[in-house]
């Protein structure tokens, strides 16, 4: 069973930092199939249209039929593990720096022969377990078994650890902890087992209640950080940089127009200075000192979150410049993405629809409450995808935008009437 | 169906060469290629104009293929092939070089297997090996055959009982073969102890269960007898062939390979049977791989590999001889040669010209080739039965 992670030592700054090293990322564009649904946390395989057959690794013809119609399906992912392995060697920095490393050869019930990591609470082999996919550091999707049945500080096995981003004992900045999604995201991260959380802070003048019951918390410490200030935020680098692991940007700024309704460019312009120069600027500042600490010890950096919205995906006309807003800075979040992938940091994306907040006043239910969304947030650095879409409304669009984007528009342009 | 193979009448393997393997080397793969190709016109007594048809097998040519290699060594050919197979190669390339000598497309066709090893080549040659290797193996941390055999030796062991102890015999066995054998990297006897508490490679493997990449060529001559005759070389006749791709694609692990499917075949076109063989080259980069191979082609039932083993003695003087070389976990596995190096092996105790121990009366011999981890297991099997001047018509 999987002994309870400790927490580490306070580090030795004699020692020199290693060096982030990444799992080789070399993937066949078919292949990257799996990477696409892993990224939103699912296992699905290719299924041939005209036969069934579900197949693994991914090809580009069906192997029983021919067939090139071939569509990815969730799949449930239970399986005999046939054998397994645990490797001494490995030709790869990576795992070289990780041995013993445990490897086995699950039969799926819905029938391939998968190659997966595996987890060590999973029995020897032969035995039943589940497999899924999971986002490695390289941000490729790979498989990996785990046992049937959860077990006891399952997330604390030291495999399973490479392929998630878990909160315990790492040290997160949170940007904008006052608000009622910002001040529930500290408390969800204090719960987790956060080493220290930084909460950040605009606007001293301006009382949030309930901000001041978060400092009573024995993990927070009060950061004053206001995005839309540059020296503010290279302040704060400077002051925190080197110690972040996790990086939460819940700053945002959400005003209800779109075009026609307001004259000038004030408050789009202040939704672009939060949303997507607030993010350009805490990347610029913080994203380096992040990238340097990829494989630092145990609780090294490992994710930077960006607060987008559903609306990044299709323009919301009521909340128009806002939504702009927010795809600028989903583009954004792609660069910065790539740039922190190799260093092994993920970059998750959260896509809620309308949060229950008074900017959403008038959006009708159901809206998704702030605990919720902070829960949600946790439930992703535990897991192993880089794109979450919290609450029912972001689940429908997001369904409608994969089904036909051009129609999700109309429909939303309908709305706005 | 009626079916009907013909048999390679009067076709004759002959000027079987091994180069000395070296464990790195700052040359190509064409350096090797072109030193076994001359090794064997010299041991030939042929002039390179008088070679006609040429067979390829190389991990390392790249970006070339046997194409380039016809300018690169000045060759003007009428027949070429190129049989990027590993370790079935050998035997392939036999097959298809008979053939062709056989219907009159060749002369004579010069099959030559070759790569280099620089320090960091088989890294990269594994990253790179097959689509299903890069999606689905290489990024698990195991590059290449290590993990799939260790699933399969593990598997094996559970399954049919075998002991580190049965491996490890085959293992001393081969290497006592190697002390002969002068071109074999490993120049140092093996002990049970040893190969038991070697350091661990990926379990239950540990390193004598490994194969030492390197670089190397091997090279064999088909002609036909009269030509070989004419030019006074000894030589070993093609009774038999079989070779198969992807055979058993639902079993969930490689318990069997496609000689299970083909050996009555082999054996009825040879004429001959399993008890008439008096040398095996097993492909044999696990030692689990050799006990499959004793299995599949029939010298003792699936599952009874343990057994056999515990029976029998496998070095030259012993009661089965097997990979009298060394075979690769002791000579060196030099990547695509590592496909030729039984068979070439077999065809110089049949000739009668062993560069090591010489197996006492050899008549008949069996070699097997396997190769091809494309994902999970290995896709390509093969076997070729010769024999020496004089066996069985």
């Amino acid at each position: 069973m999987t002994r309870p992670l400790l927490r580490p030592p306070r580090k030795n700054p004699v020692v020199r930092t290693r060096l982030p090293t990444l799992p080789p990322a070399g993937r066949s564009r078919v292949a990257l199939g799996l990477t696409a649904a892993a990224a939103r946390d699912r296992f699905e395989l290719q299924v041939c249209r005209d036969c069934g057959t579900v197949q693994y690794p991914p090809r580009e013809a069906c192997r029983a039929c021919l067939s090139q119609r071939l569509d990815w399906r969730p799949q449930d992912g239970t399986g005999e593990l046939v054998s397994e392995t645990t490797l001494w060697h490995s030709h790869e920095l990576f795992y070289r720096e990780r041995m013993p490393w445990r490897l086995g050869l699950v039969r799926l019930d819905c029938g391939p022969v998968v190659v997966a990591h595996l987890h060590g609470d999973c029995a020897a082999a032969p035995s039943r377990v589940r497999v899924r996919a999971a986002l490695d550091r390289a941000g490729q999707a790979t498989l990996i078994a785990l046992p049937e049945k959860d077990t006891p500080n399952m997330a604390d096995d030291r495999q399973l650890r490479e392929m998630t981003c878990d909160p315990k004992f790492r040290k997160v900045l949170i940007t904008d902890a006052k608000t009622a999604l910002g001040q529930a995201m500290v408390e969800a991260i204090a719960a987790a087992g956060a080493d220290i959380v930084w909460a950040g802070y605009a606007e001293p003048w301006k009382k949030a209640p309930g901000f001041d019951r978060l400092k009573a918390l024995p993990q927070v410490a009060p950061l004053p950080l206001d995005l839309t200030d540059s020296r503010a935020v290279k302040d704060a680098a400077g002051e925190i940089g080197g110690r972040v692991d996790i990086l939460i940007n819940t700053a945002d700024y959400h005003r209800n127009y779109g075009i026609a309704a307001r004259n000038g460019l004030d408050a789009a312009r202040a939704e672009m200075d939060m949303n997507y120069f607030g993010l350009l600027r805490l990347a610029q500042e913080f994203a380096p000192a992040l990238r340097g600490r990829g494989a630092d010890g145990q609780s090294s950096a490992v994710a930077w979150v960006n607060l987008l919205s559903i609306f990044a995906l299709s323009n919301f006309p009521p909340h128009g410049t806002y939504s702009a807003s927010k795809a600028a800075a989903l583009s954004l979040a792609q660069c910065l993405r790539a740039e922190l992938s190799a260093a092994g940091v993920r970059v998750i994306n959260v896509f809620p629809g309308p949060i229950d907040d008074e900017w959403s006043q008038l959006v009708p239910p159901p809206k998704i409450a702030p605990a919720r969304l902070a829960s949600d947030i946790v439930e992703a650095l535990r897991g192993a995808a880089e794109d979450i879409y919290p609450g029912d409304i972001a689940q429908e669009w997001l369904a409608r935008w994969r089904d036909n984007p051009k129609t999700l528009e109309r429909e939303l342009a309908a709305a706005s009437h | 169906m009626i079916r009907h193979r013909a048999g390679y009448d009067d076709i004759v393997v002959t000027a079987p060469v091994t180069l000395p393997y070296v464990r790195y080397s700052i040359h190509g793969a064409h350096w090797f290629l072109a030193g076994a190709l001359a090794a064997l016109l010299k041991r030939a007594g042929l002039d390179k104009t008088r070679i006609d048809g040429l067979c390829v097998s190389s991990f390392t040519l790249s970006p070339d293929t046997a194409v380039a290699l016809t300018q690169h060594l000045g060759l003007t050919l009428r027949w070429l092939d190129h049989v990027p197979m590993g370790g079935a190669c050998g035997v392939v390339a036999l097959r298809r070089a008979a053939r062709a000598v056989q219907s009159g497309d060749a002369q004579g066709v010069a099959c030559i297997a070759g790569d280099t090893n620089h320090t960091d080549s088989f890294r990269l040659n594994l990253a790179t090996f097959s689509q299903f290797a890069r999606d689905a193996v290489y990024p698990y941390g195991s590059g290449g055959a290590n993990a799939s055999f260790a699933f399969l030796t593990g598997y094996y062991m559970r399954s049919y009982g075998a002991k580190r102890e049965d491996f490890g015999k085959l293992c001393i066995a081969q290497r006592a073969n190697a002390l002969k054998f002068p071109h074999a990297l490993m120049k140092k006897p093996l002990s049970l102890e040893e190969y038991l508490t070697a350091r661990l490679i990926a379990e239950p493997l540990r390193l004598f269960d490994c194969v030492m990449p390197c670089a190397g060529a091997e090279a064999f001559l088909v002609l036909r007898r009269g030509e070989a005759e004419a030019l006074g070389l000894p030589y070993a006749r093609v009774l038999s062939t079989i070779e198969r791709h992807n055979a058993f694609p639902d079993d969930p692990i490689q318990f069997r390979g496609g000689w299970a499917l083909d050996r009555d075949e082999l054996y009825t076109q040879a004429g001959v049977g399993p008890r008439d063989i008096d040398v095996l080259a097993t492909y044999d980069d696990y030692p689990v791989i050799s006990l499959m191979q004793m299995e599949d082609l029939g010298f003792c039932d699936k599952g009874e590999g343990p057994d056999f083993v515990r029976r029998n003695t496998f070095t030259v003087d012993g009661s089965f001889p097997v990979n009298t070389s060394g075979g690769q976990l002791s000579v060196g596995q030099a990547g695509a040669a590592g496909g030729f190096l039984g068979l070439v092996e077999v065809i110089r105790q049949l000739a009668g010209q062993p560069l090591g121990g010489a197996v006492a009366n050899a008549k008949i011999g069996l070699a097997s080739g396997f190769g091809m981890i494309n994902y999970d297991r290995g896709l390509c099997s093969g076997a070729a039965i010769l024999a020496a001047r004089g066996g069985p018509a």
